[in-house]
């Protein structure tokens, strides 16, 4: 399989799809004078440049979508999208349902965020969770370049909005990518580690983090599974709570900050349907409550870290807890 | 309804303000009785409504706003159907989910009705890169007020549709009152045509409570967006002769302004106009008003005799 980089494999994804379907349009702030080579294949109307106004880039979207086409917006980074949310959250997000399934919104809107390129919080914030707490969105969080390419065609095809964020930090990581068809549903994770003693749950590039990880954990005769679950939602319940109930022990990682996060909805899914299973208690290690800063070394306090996440993991499975009182765990 | 006879468009155009003010007097109606659902009526507006609706053609498209109930009605929208969903029932047009605020009805090509201001204009200039990129001669019409020209939407909007070359005709009713607070509070200037020169759009201002005016401006409109594929901006002056919204209150309104624009009430001058040239009997009038109450009463008895949706509708339709 080729080599290709996270930015490649999305733009292999997005001419495929251009290819495969005329209705198939993409814009944003400087989208054409990116991409020539997308000018030079499908035409200047399918391949456009907007002004910098990210909420009509959104509704432009959004309205297109109800009215036949299948537009892909690129609104660049995370924070500007405080600027799209209406168009996103309650127009693409609302309207289906409010028309009663008669409109449908089939579109993806791109975003950049996350720590690595010292960007600052206007930036660079992880704020994936407000869009799965929208009713009618869809969220898309990949780790590896074959899952851009392959996310991206399956987000292109879906009848649903779709935020599909990129981690900053990946976009030019290279990894192998097949050529043509590479679809990756949305919803499922990956389990990209076996383990038995600890599972633990990520998404972007906390994943590479969590292998990271298991493997210092493995050296220690800790078993670690790594779950990458690249589809925030619908978020895969099943994939969560399997390797719950096989280890026991769960550590939640991303880069976002903790309160109502993606790893507090995890933690909460296990706790209802899998709080038999647990042997320790649920640890989620996240970015603080602040927003992203530029310095180098503020930047990667920022950013979860390997050893965090192995002292955790270490905690958790020299923990023993029988049925007893509390205080006497431990 | 769509007339089952031709009809001269001066008397068309009677005819659909008449169903108009007829449902929205259904709707006080309904209030008056006792508890409903809140709504935003357009009694006083119905010229506006009437007459640029009437200049579309089937193939153009209509995203308005929360008083959409005129744009809808002269659409050829089913008041009973309206109805329902203003009362939460199965058979309105989106099942009970959207309420008055949000009524879209995709068969007559209204492809909704915002309630966050100034969101119709957030999706015009996508429902326009639809028209211009599948083909076809449709535009797409888009219903905002003085409000919504307030916000920023509004000139993303224009400047978008003027940059891309794209076929929306925008419509401001500019009917003076931006939910709770005069115009004259919130922008400088008494027009909001003058600001479409700043994105080198076209723009006319006529007379919104003359129906007869709005429809020949409106169709020359609706004309030179269909061949030019530019947007243009159409705005009718008007006046919002209720409150906000049902129940109604005007306790902050000045008594003075309130009649000098009842004296000049759309419906009232095309009635005057048709009867002083002849083209009307006060028969023909009094027939007229009888068959929209007639079919608002069907409308209230289909709308209340229908079903509030199952529960398990709750969680349908938020996915595709």
């Amino acid at each position: 399989m080729p080599l290709l980089t996270v930015n490649e494999a999305i733009g292999q994804a997005i001419a495929e799809e251009m290819r495969r379907d005329s209705r198939v349009l993409i814009f944003g702030e400087g989208t054409a004078t990116k991409h020539p080579e997308l000018v030079a294949e499908f035409g200047a109307a399918r391949v456009r440049n907007t002004p910098l106004a990210e909420g009509i880039i959104a509704g432009t979207a959004a309205g297109a979508a109800a009215t036949g086409l299948r537009p892909i917006v690129d609104l660049l980074f995370a924070p500007f999208l405080c600027f799209a949310m209406d168009e996103l959250v309650n127009s693409a997000g609302k309207l289906r349902y409010m028309s009663g399934g008669q409109f449908s919104f089939p579109m993806v809107a791109l975003a950049m965020t996350g720590g690595g390129w010292t960007v600052g919080a206007q930036h660079n914030h992880n704020l994936e969770a407000w869009f799965v707490h929208s009713p009618g969105l869809k969220v898309v969080m990949p780790s590896t370049p074959a899952d851009f390419k392959g996310l991206m065609q399956a987000a292109i095809r879906d009848e649903n909005p779709v935020l599909f964020f990129v981690d900053l930090a990946l976009a030019f990581v290279p990894g192998e990518v097949p050529e043509g068809e590479a679809f990756v549903p949305l919803g499922q994770a990956a389990v990209r580690r076996e383990g038995s003693d600890v599972t633990l749950v990520s998404y972007a590039k906390t994943v590479h983090t969590c292998l990271q990880a298991a493997e210092t954990l493995a050296e220690e005769g800790v078993s670690a599974e790594v779950l990458d679950l690249r589809t925030l939602k619908p978020l895969d319940t099943a994939a969560i709570l399997r390797s719950v109930w096989k280890t026991g022990r769960l550590v939640v990682v991303h880069e976002a900050s903790a309160p109502c996060g993606v790893g507090a909805e995890v933690a909460a899914l296990v706790a209802a349907e899998a709080f038999a299973a647990l042997k320790a208690p649920v640890v989620r290690i996240t970015g603080p409550d602040a927003p992203a800063p530029s310095s180098y070394p503020l930047e990667q306090a920022f950013i979860p870290q390997a050893d965090a996440i192995t002292a955790a993991a270490r905690r958790l499975v020299a923990v023993d807890l029988p049925v007893s009182a509390p205080g006497s765990a431990g | 309804m769509p007339p089952t006879r031709p009809l001269p468009p001066s008397r068309l155009l009677l005819e659909r303000m008449l169903l108009i003010r007829a449902y929205e007097e259904k709707i006080i109606a309904f209030h008056e009785a006792g508890p409903f659902p809140h709504v935003c009526t357009s009694v006083g507006q119905e010229a506006a409504a009437a007459g640029v609706v009437s200049a579309l053609g089937p193939q153009d498209q209509i995203l308005t706003n929360h008083r959409s109930a005129g744009h809808l009605l002269a659409r050829g929208a089913d008041p009973g159907r309206m109805l329902a969903e203003v009362m939460g029932r199965i058979t309105g047009y989106c099942k009970g989910k959207s309420g008055t605020l949000h009524i879209s009805a995709r068969e007559l090509g209204v492809i909704l009705t915002s309630t966050i201001v100034g969101g119709e204009l957030s999706l015009a200039t996508g429902a326009a890169l639809s028209r211009e990129m599948l083909g076809g001669d449709g535009i797409v019409a888009c219903f905002f007020g003085d409000g919504a020209a307030c916000e920023g939407i509004f000139h993303e909007s224009l400047n978008l549709a003027s940059v891309w070359n794209l076929p929306v005709l925008y419509v401001c009713e500019n009917n003076q009152w931006q939910a709770f607070v005069h115009r004259k509070e919130t922008m400088l200037g008494d027009h909001i045509a003058p600001r479409a020169a700043a994105y080198g759009i076209e723009a006319v201002t006529v007379d919104g409570n003359d129906v007869e005016a709005v429809f020949e401006a409106a169709t020359a409109a609706v004309a030179k967006v269909r061949s030019t594929r530019r947007p243009f901006l159409l705005e009718a002056t008007t006046y919002r002769q209720r409150g906000h919204m049902e129940p109604h209150d005007q306790s902050y309104v000045d008594p003075a302004e309130i009649a000098a624009w009842r004296a000049k009430d759309p419906i009232d001058r095309q009635k005057a106009r048709l009867l002083d040239r002849g083209d009307l009997t006060p028969d023909d009038l009094a027939g007229m008003e009888a068959r929209a109450r007639t079919a608002l009463d069907d409308a209230a008895a289909f709308a209340s005799a229908s079903p509030f949706p199952d529960p398990a509708e709750l969680t349908t339709d938020v996915y595709a």
